[in-house]
This record gives structure tokens, sequence and C-alpha cells, in this order.
């Protein structure tokens, strides 16, 4: 594999672009294909299976680069192969194959695991840790998260930005999506709504900028343009405690409602267009229409864009950090997080941050796994 | 789901699990016998395959000017120089480091950060030829700072010289006012405008991200190191002087005094809360202006002035006669020496090849200093540096003091306190004192830095 | 249902859409007007940024944007001079190199995501439901806290005892390779695009999927010939919003890239230089960029159509 990246790295820049998808589609194709074959009876599948079983560890192993040691990896696969081809054995009988759950599930896990679960696990051993990683120190940690000035705001704070933002999106991003639905001009309007997530961060930060900015004189920000016009003295928006975390808040629900309305948007798109016409039959209102056929029809949607929009509240980082840099009490537990790790060096206390996130996520799962439950329940 | 084995149940669980805690308990510590994980030893590093990557944080047009600096060299010598600018240097050289994949050399903005850096272990030492030519080159200070227990890593680079005052001659010959001599001379100057002009006097921008409240930092250390000493400020930077002692306590009030005074600031922008919501490089256009007739800022800020327009709508200039001109923040008593706290940047080397050794040492080499500043906008403190080169009036007066004997330079004091303080709880303090927190609150909490 | 029925309502419906249709204009009104209010509040501070790419430096930092409206004075001097920075990174340069980041590393995950999903969702296996929450609540795991070992992982691979699980990828300090950034950006991206394409392609209809089996599809089939093809609209919408994270992202592109293989948010950064923040030219800039998405929005609508799961429902 390395040889093949390393090789790649000396191609022109758009002829990688080609390649890397084709070779990637070639894998998927090839574990499809597998996967196909992986239950078929009779002798001529049984004999590709066990080809198959024996070869596809060789050649991970070749991928990975380790033909060094070729006694080690023949060895290994023939160990690997035939437990894999004795495990498929056993649970094609079953309720479904082994191999054709790990031809789709292994790539995706594999990758997980090495990206998001190691490092997972890394930071909650070191959340127990002393901030050099000299010693374990308990719940100390947690403790200071709990006791100090900033812990405790990143904490309520967080908690403000979870409750606001994602409703607040999600009512405006669903109501959008129903009112343009169907309209003249459809895509136009979505446009609109969708740009502020195609703006680069940094454009974002300045066009707030223009918004919450305060100076004596002339006012380039228009906020404070619109108060002095009536005669107001200007106000420094961003210092202005405790408001100050609803007006960082209103820039996140700037940028995702516009992913609720393109998620939900197709959703909608998806309800089955009977079911409308028979609600009209019925005589139903818009409202009715909406509430009874519209709103059922894309359920779980709402749910993923609540979910989704709450996780990235809990994970705001960007906004804290450009806008007003954490002052005047505006700090997140994922800017603490960052702050206590980059700057201060402190990887117990930001561990321990981590971990609060990691807990305060919980509610979240927990209330959409009920709902998948009920889901499956309807099936 | 029928009625399963129990044992079975979890299997696909338990495996993915099982690869994360693997990989947990593996790779945490690279092998000691690996030749790309030790540092600082006799073990080669990177290839002398003619070209060097260096990464550092000076960005824009300041690093293509760096660029062009060592391009001829680089042509002479045969060797590529492959420069990366990043402005989050600071966050971003530690991932880099304990990712293991380190560039050949790095530039680090202060010394606090290359002290970190090299406690990671991948620093290397200095070869001989580059320490022969930066013994020739930088006072004994400057090589100092570039030292981490007693061994030589870093070679000084470029050099700032911070707290001058930057005001407008013009307006100073319309008032009737001259360049004050004394420190407190310097707060009163801002009352006898702010009486001329009913307006406050002073200006200040400590916005910039995380790092807000930086600007306060060279405040206080300029008001420490004329108030209170060479041997105070040393005993204060190495943590020896609690920021709570009242020599540091006094430099805070008398900062404040002009800081935190309604009357005296913050010209342009609004009350004493607003220099918290201004950011440090707008402060440059309002004294271009004539709208700020009084900001404390390092000779960088000369760059912003000439990039924005005067009052009449042309392009600011910076003279003696010109719009705008800065002289340095004055001494506690008339006859005190000059002493200025400055600033830099220190280059270092992860790989030990000859060909980044040779690069290593043309940076520590007169000819470099000569050649980056004279293209402008920078200086350096290389005692080999024609002050000619310099680009502009006030650059040359920065680099002429750089090279006087008699003046005293110490070195920016939050660049070198540990990271916790220096770069965290000093800025933050800073921060919540403009927003109005008691000063001694604030000198507490920026102490308790040194505690975690 | 009887088809006489069935015929009768269809009758019904034709004669009744007159007075549908009727009903429908009021409220559409009020909808409309509602629509117009949401669309510019949400353009007002676009259009202010718009504006303000075309005024100077000192205009910008002294006056507010919409007295350039009244009193106009504009320029093209922001677009000439983002366009002509950058030596070691051409903002054409760091373009290109977005292009190359950011189409595997949206077309990648996605695939990847969605083998996982329809797993999750239609093969039965124990375990099921707990591998599922894991896979999810690892959505709320801080990329910067995964930063450090992933590049650990890239750079010395994994090995217990002398010999390797994983070897490096033994590509830093290479120009132009990314596979790096491919490989972080599909990472991070899995768990959310599980997560949003397993809540779809679960509830494509049983009916469809136990059709294909009983004419003797296996599941690589029934992925490949129906899951696929019906989960579009998903996949688009997923797809545009993988695009534009993956080309508006800075973080992961600085840490697991370098020097000329960095991209246009890097350059863009770069325009303020060192110590400042030049707004003229980041507004400039921050429109050069958006054009990509833009157009990646569009061409992904027409996967928006309604109906593709049209009388394949149950009931």
């Amino acid at each position: 594999m390395s040889e093949f990246f390393q090789w790649l790295a000396g191609v022109p820049p758009l002829v990688q672009v080609p390649i890397v998808l084709v070779a990637f589609a070639v894998l998927i194709a090839a574990i499809l294909a597998f996967v196909e074959i992986a239950t078929k009876g009779g002798r001529v599948f049984a004999v590709v299976r066990f080809a198959a079983a024996v070869l596809v560890p060789v050649a991970i192993l070749l991928v990975l680069g380790l033909y060094n040691s070729v006694m080690w990896v023949a060895a290994l696969a023939a160990v690997l192969g035939a437990v894999l081809f004795f495990l498929d054995r056993r649970s094609r009988s079953g309720a479904g194959s082994l191999l054709q759950l790990s031809g789709f599930l292994a790539p995706a896990m594999l990758l997980l695991a090495m990206g998001l679960i190691y490092p997972t696990v890394r930071t909650a051993v070191s959340a127990f840790m002393a901030n050099d990683g000299s010693g374990f120190v308990g719940l100390g940690n947690f403790l200071w998260v709990f006791t100090s000035p900033d812990g405790l705001t990143a904490l309520l704070n967080t908690l403000v930005w979870v409750l606001v933002a994602p409703v607040v999106s999600t009512i405006i991003g669903l109501a959008y999506a129903v009112f343009i639905d169907k309209s003249r001009g459809e895509k136009f309007f979505k446009l609109l709504v969708f740009m502020p997530m195609a703006i680069s961060f940094v454009g974002a930060s300045i066009i707030f900028k223009f918004f919450y900015d305060i100076r004596q004189g002339e006012q380039i920000g228009v906020l404070n343009a619109i108060i002095t016009a009536f005669g107001a003295t200007p106000v420094d928006w961003l210092g202005l405690e405790p408001w100050n975390t609803l007006f960082l808040v209103v820039i996140l629900i700037w940028t995702q409602a516009g992913f609720a309305m393109v998620i939900l948007s197709a959703a909608i798109k998806g309800v089955p267009a009977e079911q409308f016409e028979a609600a009209s039959l019925d005589g139903a209102s818009p409202w009715q229409r909406f509430a009874n056929v519209t709103l059922p029809g894309i359920r779980s949607t709402v749910i993923v864009v609540l979910t989704t929009i709450s996780i990235a509240s809990l994970k705001v980082f960007d906004i804290v950090s450009s806008m007003t840099g954490g002052r005047s009490d505006t700090t997140v537990l994922a800017f603490e997080m960052v702050r206590q790790f980059q700057l201060g060096a402190r990887t117990g206390y930001s561990s321990a941050l981590a971990v609060i996130l990691f807990i305060l996520v919980l509610p979240i799962i927990i209330y959409n796994v009920r709902q998948h439950k009920k889901q499956r329940g309807v099936r | 789901m029928t009625k399963a084995k129990r044992g079975l149940k979890f299997a696909p669980v338990i495996s993915v699990a099982a690869i994360g805690l693997l990989l947990a308990g593996c790779s945490g510590g690279a092998d000691p016998n690996d030749p790309n994980a030790s540092g600082g030893g006799e073990a080669q590093v990177g290839q002398a395959d003619g070209v060097v990557d260096i990464y550092g944080p000076v960005t824009g047009i300041e690093a293509e000017l760096l660029e062009e600096s060592w391009a001829k060299w680089s042509e002479e010598n045969g060797i590529k120089i492959r420069y990366t600018g990043d402005k989050n240097f600071e966050s971003q050289i530690g991932i880099k480091v304990q990712g293991g994949d380190t560039p050949d050399l790095a530039v680090f903005p202060q010394p606090g950060l290359l002290q970190a850096t090299v406690a990671q272990g991948k620093v290397q030492q200095l070869p001989e030829a580059v320490q022969s030519q930066l013994q020739s080159n930088w006072s004994e200070d400057w090589q100092n700072y570039g030292k981490v227990d007693g061994v030589q890593y870093g070679v000084p680079l470029m050099a700032s010289v911070k707290g001058y005052i930057w005001y407008s001659p013009k307006q100073f010959e319309q008032w009737g006012l001259s360049v004050p001599e004394t420190w407190d001379e310097m707060t009163t100057l801002g009352t006898e405008i702010s009486k001329q002009t009913n307006e406050p006097a002073w200006c200040a921008g400590f916005a910039s991200g995380e790092a807000s409240g930086w600007p306060g930092t060279d405040w206080i250390e300029d008001a420490v190191l004329r108030q209170s000493g060479t041997e105070a400020y040393d005993k204060w930077v190495s943590g020896d002087l609690e920021f709570t002692s009242p020599e540091i306590t006094s430099a805070f009030d008398s900062v404040g005094k002009i800081l935190l005074d309604p009357e005296q600031v913050n010209a342009g922008y609004g009350d004493v809360k607003s220099i918290n919501a201004t950011a440090f490089g707008d402060v440059g256009t309002a004294v271009a202006k004539g709208t700020c007739p009084l900001t404390h800022q390092a000779s960088f800020l000369e760059g912003y002035v000439l990039d924005s327009k005067n009052a009449d709508g042309e392009k600011a200039t910076v003279a003696p006669d010109g719009d705008v001109w800065a002289f340095v923040a004055p001494p506690a008593k008339a006859d005190d020496p000059v002493s200025v706290v400055g600033g830099g940047e220190f280059v270092a080397a992860f790989s030990n090849d000859e060909d980044t050794a040779k690069v290593q040492e043309y940076l520590a080499s007169a000819d470099w200093a000569n050649s980056r500043v004279g293209l402008g906008g920078v200086i350096s403190a290389n005692s080999g540096l024609d002050p000619k080169n310099a680009s502009s009036d006030l650059l040359r007066s920065a680099v002429e003091l750089l090279q006087d004997p008699n003046t005293t330079f110490r070195f920016d004091g939050s660049d070198l306190m540990p990271k916790s303080v220096g770069s965290d709880s000093f800025w933050k303090g800073l921060v919540d004192w403009i927003d109005g927190k008691p000063t001694k609150e604030v000198l507490e909490n920026i102490q308790s830095g040194y505690d975690s | 249902m009887s088809t006489v029925s069935e015929s009768s309502r269809r009758l019904l419906a034709a004669t009744e859409k007159t007075s549908g249709k009727l009903r429908k204009a009021t409220t559409s009104r009020a909808a409309t007007i509602a629509a117009f209010i949401i669309a510019a509040v949400w353009t007002i501070p676009t259009f202010g940024l718009f504006v303000s790419s075309f005024r100077q430096a000192d205009d910008i930092k002294t006056s507010g944007w919409w007295t350039a409206l009244s009193n106009p004075s504009f320029t093209l001097d922001n677009y000439a001079q983002a366009f002509a920075s950058g030596d070691s990174l051409p903002l054409s340069k760091a373009f290109l190199n977005s292009l190359v980041i950011t189409i595997p590393a949206a077309i990648v995950p996605i695939l990847v995501a969605s083998l996982a999903a329809y797993a999750f969702a239609w093969i039965n296996f124990k375990g099921r439901n707990t591998l599922f929450v894991l896979v999810f609540a690892l959505q709320i795991v801080p990329i910067q806290m995964a930063l450090v070992p992933l590049l650990q992982l890239f750079s010395d691979g994994v090995k217990i005892g002398g010999l390797y699980i994983l070897p490096g990828l033994g590509v830093n300090g290479l120009d132009g390779a990314y596979a790096k950034v491919w490989i972080a950006h599909t990472i991070f991206a899995l768990p959310l695009a599980i997560f949003m394409l397993h809540n779809f392609i679960s509830e494509i209809p049983d009916e469809v999927i136990e059709a294909a089996r009983v004419d003797g599809a296996g599941h690589g089939k029934i992925f490949s010939k129906i899951v696929l093809p019906l989960s579009m609209p998903a996949i688009a919408s997923f797809g545009i919003f993988q695009f534009l994270w993956v080309w508006n992202d800075l973080l992961v592109a600085t840490v697991f890239t370098s020097g000329g293989g960095l991209p246009i948010t890097k350059a863009l950064q770069d325009l303020s230089g060192t110590y400042g923040q030049s707004w003229e030219l980041l507004t400039a800039g921050a429109f050069i960029s958006m054009i990509i998405p833009l157009a990646v929005f569009f061409a992904l609508q027409r996967f928006f159509v309604r109906g593709l799961l049209a009388g394949a429902t149950k009931g």
C-alpha cells in the first residue's frame, strides 16, 4: 500500500484522482462480488470460497507491504484463512454469513478503529492522568472542570448552544423547505439559504465582524449602525454578558439552517405523492397536510437533522475561536479543550473536557436508539 | 433475532473494540531502535537529497520575502529550500513532532516554544559549523535565547523591537507637544491631548483569536523593565518573582493609568472594554488616519500604517516629519539608560543531514541577514548586519538601537515563560483585566498558570 | 382496495383539482412571504461580504458596507491581488490541490459508509445495535483529539515486538502525496455518513428487498443493483455536505499535507499575511473559493427528485 501511495505521489495531481478512484472502485467491486458468492451453494462456489479465504489474507498482507518476511506472512495467512473458512462454514447455516458481514463492515470498522476508537481510548486514559502524564490523579481533572470558572462556564455555555441551535435551525430549515417546495425558482431559493454553508470559515467570520463590530463615530457593524441611527450608544455585542453566547449561536444557526433545509427538502420529496393526493381529497388544509402527511413521512429525517446539528453544537470550536477567543465568558467545552491542550499544555484537563463531551452526547444517543427501536417495531 | 449464544452476541463489537485497544496498547511509544524515532543522538535523520523543508509561522507577503531572501544562495549551492508557512504554527508544530512528521528545519517564534519542543526529544543539537557561525555573528544574549539546558539548539533569525509609541508629528506640533522623557510624562501626555481634543488619546487592540490579550503583555513587560530594572525583570521571567509581587503589581498599576482610564482610551473605538473587541492590526489604520493620537506597539506596526491612508485620503507615510512616527517608550527616570524589550525567531533542526546543516549555517550568517533585511519590513540582531540595508527610517533606527552597546535589551518575557503562563494565563489575565476584573485577582489567576 | 373505488377516486381528484388550487393560492401567499423573509435575512450577510469584496481596503475598515450602495466606489483590485499573491502556493495551484483532495475524500467515505449502513440495516447479526450505537457515538470525538494518534500511525505504523501489523505510509515530505488527507477525511466523515445513510437505507421498503431476494440476488447484488441507485437522493445530499466540509477544511489539510499540496483554504488564510487581517483580500478570496461548492450543489440538485420510491411503498 505504501508503495502504491508513494508511486501515486509522483503522478501529476489531477491524474491521481481517477487512478485512486478506479483502484478504490475495483476494491469495492471485489468485495461485493465476493459477498455475492459467499452464500451460494454448490461445489464450484465452495472451491472459490476456499481459495478466497486463503487468498484474501495473503492479498491484504501483501497490500500492506509485509512481504519482507515471507515465512511469517505465509503462516499467518494460512491460519487466518483457515479460521475464516471455518467460521464461514459454521455461520452459513445461521442467520447470516460472517464473511458477508465482514465484507460490508470491515472497511468502515478498520478505518474507525484506527482513526477514532484508538484516539478515544487514549484520551479516556489520559483524562485520569496528571497534566504532564506523570501519574494517576483519579477524578481530579473532572473536579477541576466542575470547580474552575473556565470549566463551569464552558459547560454551561455548551448546554445553551446545544439547546438553542439545533431546534432553531431545524425549524427554520424545515419551514423554508416546505414553503419553497414545488415553487417556481426552487433551486434558486435553496441556493440562497445554502450559501452560508459554502462560505469558507474565514469568510464567515468577516461577515459577522461586519455585524457585531463596535467603534466610535461611524459604525461599520450593522447592528450598531442601526441602534446608533436611533440615537442609542453603540454596544459591544460580543462582550455583553450573558447574551454574547446567543449572538455566537446565531452564527451557527445561520450556517446549519442550510444543512437542515437541504436534507429535509430531499426527504420531503421522498414522501409518496399518493399520500398528498389522498389528504387533499379528504379536504385537509395545508397545515393538516403538513402535520398529517409531511411530518410523519420525514419524521426520522427530522431526528437525524436534529441529532447532527446537536452534535455540531457540542463540538463547536471555530466560531468561538475566531469571534471572541473565549473572552467575556463565551468559552465552550470544545474550545476550552483545545485551549488547555495547545496553549496550556494540560493534557489531563483537556482530556477530561473531551470525556465530558462524550458523556453529553449520551442522551442524544439514547433518544435515537429509542426512536430507532420504535420504528423497527412499526415495521 | 434468534436466541443467540451469549458469547457470540457481541463478537463484532468486541473485535472492533479490540482493534482499537490493540492500537492503543501497541503504538504509543515508538521503537527505541527505530532510527526515525531517536532524537538528538548520532543517528542519521533526514537525507542530503538537495531538498530542505522549512516550516514556520511566517506567511503571506512576509513568507514570499523570506523565500526571495535565500533564492540566490539556494541556486548557487544547489539546495532547494521548500518553505511552508502556517498561521497556526504554534499549535501545529506540537502535532507534527508528536505525529512523527517533522520538517528538516522549523522557525520558532518564541524561545519558550522551542524549549517545549526540545523536551519532546526530536530537535537536533546545532552542528559545529553552524555553532561557529553563530558565535561570530550574535551577541551572547541572543545565543542564549536559543539554548535549552545549556545546549545550543536554535539560531536567531529576525528580530523586532517592541515598546514603540506611535504618534503623529504633525498633531504634536499642532498641539504644541513634544516627545516625553519619562514614563510619567508619557502618562500625562495623554491627558494633555484629551484636554485639547475632548477625546481619549490612546488606542489599543487586544483581539487576536485564541491569542487575544498578547499586545498587553508587551505593555506590562515595558513597564516592569523600566520601573524595576533588569534584575527584577529576569527574576520575573524565570518565575522567581511572582506576578503578585509589588514590582509586577506596580507595573500593572502604571499601565492601568492609561489602559483602564476611560479618559485615556480607546481613541476611535469606544470605551475601555472595546480594547478587547479591537483587532490589534486595525489600530494601525486609526493611527494613520489620525483618529488615534497614541498607541503602543512593536516595530511591525509600520507595515499596517503604510498600508493605510492618512486623513487626506493619501497613502500614509512613516517618517520623523511624516504622518506617523514613533519613539521608544521612555524610561522611568530621564537619565536612565535606554532599555527595550524585543522578540525574535529561532531556527532549529529536526534533521542532521549535510544539506540541512548548510542551510542552517547560511541562515545564521551576516549574508542572509543583510539579504533579508534589504528586502524590507524586518530587522535582525545579527551583528554583521549593515543598518543601511534597513528599508525605512524606523527600521534603521531600530537596528541601531539593537547594535548600540549602551542599550539594555531584554527578550519578550511572555515568550520565555512556560506555555501555561506566557501563552495562556498571562494573555487571558489581560483580557479579564480590561474587562474590569480587579488587578489583584487577575494577578493571582496569572500566577496560577504556573501550578498546572 | 378495489379497482372501482380506485378509479372513482381518480375522477374525484380531477374534479377537485380546481378548488384545491384555489385554497392553495391563499396559503401559499403567506408561505411565499415567509420564504422571502427567511431568504432575505439569510442572504444579507453574504451580500454584505460580496459588496465588501469590491471595496477598497481603507473603505472596508472605516465605513459600513451599506454606505457603498448609496455612494458607490468599487474596484476589482481585491480580486486581482488575491489571484496574484502567493509565490510558493499560487491560488490556481491551491485550487487544483483542493479538487484533488476533495473529490476522493467525498466519494470514498460515502461508499464505505453505505456498505456499512447496508449491513446495519439489512443484515441481521448479533450485536448489531450495540455496534451501531458505538459508531454513532464516535461522531462526538473531536477531530483535534484524533490528529496526533492518526499522524503517528501514518508515519510510524503499528508494530508488536519487531513485526509490523501496519506499516507507515512512508509518504512524509513527498510533494503531492495526498494519501494521508484522503484517509483522514474518510475516517472523520464515516460516523456521520453511516448514521445518515443508514437512516435512509433502512427505510427502503421491505417489499423491494424481499422481491430481489426471491429473485435469487445475494447481498452483493441487492446492494449494488437496488440499494445504491435508490439511495441516490440521500447520497447526493450527504455528498454535497461532505464535499463542502472537505473543501472548506483547513485543520486536517495542514496537519496531513505540506508544502505544495495544500488546499485553497490555506492559500486564503495566507492572503492576510503574518500579522494581519487584510479583510479586503479575504472577502474576495471567500467568493473565489465558493464557486466550486456552489457548482457541485447545482449539479447534484437533479438527484433531489420526487418519487424515486413512489409506487414501492406499502399501504
